[in-house]
């Protein structure tokens, strides 16, 4: 899998894909194939806060419950409500399917996130184990 | 993301792998510690499983199952059939040779040591399938509780590789590939005939689905399973065959209201409860569990309901289970989405008299009381088929 360069990764599968002050977060497609069948995507209202690290909803597959992690810190802005009936499409194309958007509180934070080489190393450590 | 799968594996000290677990690998399943074995939970979506998919396979075609985990005992000799019935809920005695049944290994106080199949395979022979995760705790069970009957008892869970080849079409599949007429084995009977070449093979009209289907007991070299699984994928891709993990495994028996031990059955939880009442057979001879039994009858304060998400939310194993006042009456056992019925089910423990079919609960999904109703079971019932 080619991780796109566009964006930054954190260890726990999400990506986030900046725009300015802004920026777009899902979870990879490692994420989506270690989950299978993805049935229920939870996500925060529009102008909830997001804190580094903290999680921010869920994703369910038909056999597994996971919890998403803020990969940097916001305000939502948007969501994307495609999810709430089409889950699956994340398991279709992961780093298509944006789950949030956010305004940036320090776009620095994304600097001290995994690259997309770096992520897919990682990636390949953890399937080793 | 960080994820928890919700059916949390028990510690194992050796991971025990099936004679087919080189086959899974080599198709890329996800494999998963399943009660200490390292068993498949799904297929890749690269060659069109996923449990979705599984799921759906066995519902409208068919799909098979390496159930080798599976554990068997044989009891035989002239009291093997006392033995059993001792140690057993359900009549053994109106087994008729070829015949199966339904019934469970019971503590004295009637709860479960395990559930099982009980066939009777000749005169004086019996042979208990029996749960993965209870394969050592049952056998000496069964060798502890039939010392004073005049039979033999065997551990023969090593002997066999187990394949389940479960669905509507799976009769059409396992027919291209034995001598056997199983047009004449009805459901819970067992035959003998040559399957893929081997001779005398066990052929059982059983499985876990919910579904009609048949599993076959075959000889456990890796090179003769690996062939009988390919052969079986081979014949049944004219019905569109799918190999299934126990992911697929776990929500097509959910969708039949089929117990899982740990879960909707244990040794905290009696017959009465777990709504297993046709299967226990009271005016059958002394049984271990009964005079307990007997007694629990009057006082049963609790049973297992079906529910089904009338808000948005899964219910998964072990979530609690609320009063519309949000008072915690009890627990959900199974949970999960149910990809034929296209709803979020869950079987719970509430009592009593929350357990009328319409009744409206709660269940507590991360801290939040999510809509859920009491629903008639089994959640699913395959259709009567035209003979």
């Amino acid at each position: 899998m080619a991780y796109p360069t566009d964006r930054k990764y954190t260890k726990e599968h999400e990506w986030i894909q900046p725009n300015g002050n802004t920026a777009a977060i899902g979870i990879t497609d490692h994420a989506q194939e270690s989950l299978g069948d993805i049935v229920f995507v939870e996500l925060p209202k529009v102008g909830a806060e997001l804190t580094s690290g903290k999680t921010f909803g869920t994703v369910e597959s038909v056999k597994a419950v996971s919890d998403l992690f803020a990969p940097a810190s916001g305000t939502v802005t948007e969501i994307n409500g495609d999810l709430a009936t089409s889950p699956e499409k994340v398991n279709k194309d992961a780093h298509g399917s944006w789950m949030i958007k956010i305004s940036l509180k320090n776009p620095k934070e994304l600097d001290s996130l995994l690259s997309s080489s770096d992520y897919d190393k990682f990636v390949a450590e953890e399937g080793g184990h | 993301m960080s994820s928890v799968e919700t059916t949390p594996a028990s510690a194992a000290p050796v991971v025990r792998k099936t004679t087919l677990n080189a086959v899974h690998r080599q198709m890329g399943a996800k494999m998963v510690d399943f009660n200490g074995w390292d068993m498949p939970v799904e297929y890749p979506g690269a060659i069109g499983c996923g449990i979705i998919n599984e799921h759906m396979a066995v519902r409208t075609g068919v799909g098979i199952f390496d159930v080798s985990h599976m554990g068997d005992i044989r009891l035989a000799g002239p009291q093997a059939l006392d033995a059993v019935q001792n140690i057993s809920m359900n009549d053994a005695s109106r087994l008729a040779i070829g015949q199966a049944q339904y019934s469970a290994l019971l503590y004295p106080q009637g709860t479960f040591v395990d559930d099982v199949i009980v066939h009777r395979l000749s005169e004086d022979e019996y042979f208990l399938v029996i749960n993965a995760g209870t394969r050592e705790k049952d056998f000496n069970w069964v060798r502890d509780n039939t010392r004073q009957f005049n039979c033999t008892v065997e551990n023969l869970s090593d002997d066999f590789t187990q394949i389940a080849i479960q669905g509507p079409r799976g009769v059409n599949t396992l027919q291209k590939l034995t001598d056997a007429d199983l047009s004449k084995v009805k459901f819970y009977w067992v035959t003998r005939g040559t399957v893929c070449g081997l001779k005398n093979i066990l052929i059982a009209r059983t499985g876990y689905t919910a579904e009609d289907g048949f599993e076959i007991y075959i000889p456990t070299d890796e090179a003769t399973s690996a062939r009988v699984w390919n052969e079986i994928l081979e014949a049944g891709k004219e019905f569109g065959v799918v190999p299934c993990g126990l992911g697929a495994r776990n929500t097509l028996r959910l969708e039949g209201k089929l117990p899982l031990y740990g879960h909707e059955i244990s040794d905290t939880i009696n017959v009465w409860e777990a709504g297993l009442d046709r299967f226990c057979k009271m005016e059958k001879p002394e049984f271990i569990g009964r005079p307990a039994l007997e007694k629990a009858k009057a006082n049963v304060k609790r049973t297992l309901a079906g529910l089904e998400m009338i808000e948005r939310g899964i219910a998964r194993d072990g979530y609690k289970v609320l009063d519309s006042a949000g008072r915690e009456i009890g627990y959900v056992t199974s949970g999960s989405p149910a990809p034929f019925l296209k709803k979020n089910i869950a079987l719970a423990y509430v009592p009593l008299e929350f357990a009328t079919d319409g009744t409206v609960l709660k269940v507590e999904i991360r801290g939040q009381g999510v809509g859920a109703k009491v629903v008639p079971t089994p959640f699913y019932k395959r259709p009567k088929k035209a003979a």
